[in-house]
């Protein structure tokens, strides 16, 4: 008997002793498509990654279904972007029973209070990664070094990335910089880089707009020549075509704001999308000149 | 004068997006208006709502295989909307179920399809959007839309309209000189669909039936004869869609909301100031308190 008990206690601890080395990847879960593109950047194959509001879809109005409350309930380390976008996180991690440590990353940035969009100023995605890089060598120590590798690079793409789109908007002259939008996206990015942003739809994308706000918007453009008109990919766009049909400019296209595009699309990745954004900004701007 | 014309005519003489809006509500308020009276008439008043649930289905199964297409999408929603209704009716007629009782079970069924339909594919937000709609979007497709609907709803209502009223009053006398009453209830029942359906883009289908409804329920207080109840409801619709419109454009409110609130006041005055059955008129008709009140002693 007491051999028995011997024999099962060491299995025992045998077994516990496997465990963690079975489970050694750290359970990582992040919020939207942008910052799950980072995560993975920094991450590699040092983390078990799922992201809960894939491409395309909106992150304000996420609901969550079993597969990813489990997916929630087993993470260790939950990132978020934070400033309401996605509130929903921390009821998510309580519902679930999760013990997960929860990284909002706009902790780390300054500026626009309430606007949660802010990696669409490179310098807050510098920012993101640096939080990033933390919260994952805080969780799982033993791979900091990995982490801090990936990070650097990814720094450095992100040095390269910024510089390019500050060159590329101060080819455009000052009053060509406005551009029009569904919804209020692209704060951060015109106080980087000196563009102005107007949405006919509040911060959100679920506000309903007004006709006055509609009217004041077409007044605007035909006072200012406005020709950079947008749609966006997760937003409704039925209203900027109507703006745009009604002034006769020609949409420029399809900007990314809080969504990557599916792999096949033109903003697979943060940096892509970024790069896509400008081009079709900039040359819609370039336009009127 | 100028006053006048900056207030009421400017935003439509200056903004193409005003005068589309406008069109389209009155369009919806035509086609919807008599079949609204007759929604109320019938004792269907909650009707509308429930059709108006019931289309999800229909109009996510549409956007699934071709996404925000208006066409899709519209058929869908008439599919769905008018499978409900008849399978509701014929529960009702062959089982001796009342009507809106096997109408909730199936809308309800409905809605329940829908939105597991919306949640699989991921992304909410554009069937939010159809849900609430976007007046201040109508496009030439949605015109046109909007407006054959009215045009087919009328005509229709016109040909059925002395039957629905028979119905109405006295659907064993309707049976009995064999009215069609089936038919008749049938046709109507695809109508409710069909002016749900085709505003379901423009005003988005909850506030589509404050638009049919409520016109109704407040030309209810100042007539008793149905062709003018008709008209007293679709010229309290117009000004509703236009009052709606000029708020929204000078008040900063939503337009839909705007809208529907209008018709709500217009049924909150006629409650009370209604000719046949207003408060006041009550009031007044009351029997003077000389009048012995134990006569029938």
């Amino acid at each position: 008997m007491k051999l028995a008990c011997r024999i099962f206690a060491s299995l025992l601890a045998l077994a516990s002793a496997m465990y963690p080395c079975a489970a050694a990847t750290l359970k990582v879960v992040a919020s939207f498509s942008i910052i799950g593109d980072m995560t993975a950047r920094v991450g590699g194959d040092d983390i078990d990654l799922t992201v809960l509001v894939g491409p395309d879809a909106d992150v304000h109005v996420f609901q969550a279904d079993p597969k990813r409350a489990r997916a929630v309930a087993s993470a260790q380390l939950f990132i978020a972007n934070g400033r309401g976008l996605d509130a929903w996180a921390s009821r998510l991690i309580k519902a679930s029973g999760s013990k997960a440590t929860l990284v909002n990353l706009t902790d780390a940035v300054t500026g626009r209070p309430g606007d949660p969009h802010a990696w669409q100023d490179v310098k807050n995605a510098l920012a993101y990664v640096e939080a990033l890089r933390l919260a994952l060598a805080t969780a799982d120590p033993k791979k900091a070094f990995a982490y801090d590798q990936r990070a650097s690079l990814l720094h450095a793409e992100l040095l390269a990335l910024e510089r390019q789109v500050r060159t590329e908007f101060q080819l455009i002259p000052a009053v060509r910089r406005k551009a029009i939008t569904t919804h209020d996206a692209f704060g951060f990015l015109g106080q980087a880089y000196g563009v102005e942003f107007i949405a006919p739809l509040g911060i959100s994308t679920e506000n309903q707009p007004s006709a006055k706000s509609v009217a004041r918007l077409i007044t605007q453009i035909r006072k200012e020549r406005i020709t950079a008109v947008f749609l966006e990919n997760i937003a409704d766009n039925r209203l900027i075509s109507q703006i745009a049909r009604e002034t006769g400019i020609a949409l420029g296209g399809r900007l990314y704001s809080d969504a990557l595009s599916p792999a096949s699309g033109p903003a697979a990745s943060y940096i892509c999308m970024m790069r896509h954004n400008v081009r079709l900004l900039t040359e819609a701007m370039a336009k009127g000149s | 004068m100028s006053f006048l014309y900056e207030t009421l005519l400017a935003p439509f003489a200056d903004f193409e997006f005003m005068r589309r809006a406008l069109a389209a509500c009155v369009a919806l308020a035509v086609g919807a208006g008599p079949v609204g009276v007759f929604l109320v008439l019938r004792r269907m008043s909650l009707m509308g709502d429930a059709i108006g649930h019931a289309v999800l289905p229909g109009v996510a199964v549409g956007f699934m295989v071709s996404g925000l297409s208006l066409g899709a999408m519209t058929l869908g929603g008439v599919a769905a909307g008018l499978i409900v209704a008849l399978l509701a009716g014929v529960t009702a007629r062959a089982t001796g179920m009342k009507e809106d009782a096997s109408l909730a079970g199936f809308y309800l069924t409905s809605l329940a399809i829908g939105v597991l339909l919306v949640s699989a594919r991921g992304s909410s937000i554009d069937l939010l959007n159809i849900l609430f709609g976007s007046i201040l979007a109508v496009d030439d497709q949605g015109l046109f839309l909007v407006a054959g609907v009215a045009t087919v709803s009328t005509l229709t209502m016109s040909f059925i309209f002395r039957s629905l009223v028979v119905e109405c009053f006295d659907p064993v006398f309707a049976r009995s000189v064999g009215a069609g009453g089936a038919w008749v209830h049938a046709i109507f029942l695809a109508l409710v669909v069909l002016n749900l359906v085709s505003a379901f883009q423009a005003l988005g289908t909850l506030m589509a039936v404050g638009l049919m409804m409520l016109p109704a329920l407040a030309a209810r207080f100042w007539s008793e004869d149905i062709s003018q109840i008709v008209f007293i409801s679709t010229g309290f619709a117009i000004m509703s869609s236009v009052m709606g419109l000029l708020l929204s454009f000078h008040v900063e409110w939503a337009s839909g909301p705007s809208i529907v609130l209008v018709a709500s006041m217009f049924y909150g005055a006629s409650i009370i100031f209604g000719s046949r059955s207003g408060l006041l008129a009550r009031w007044m008709r009351r029997p003077h308190f000389h009048e012995p009140e134990d006569a029938s002693r």
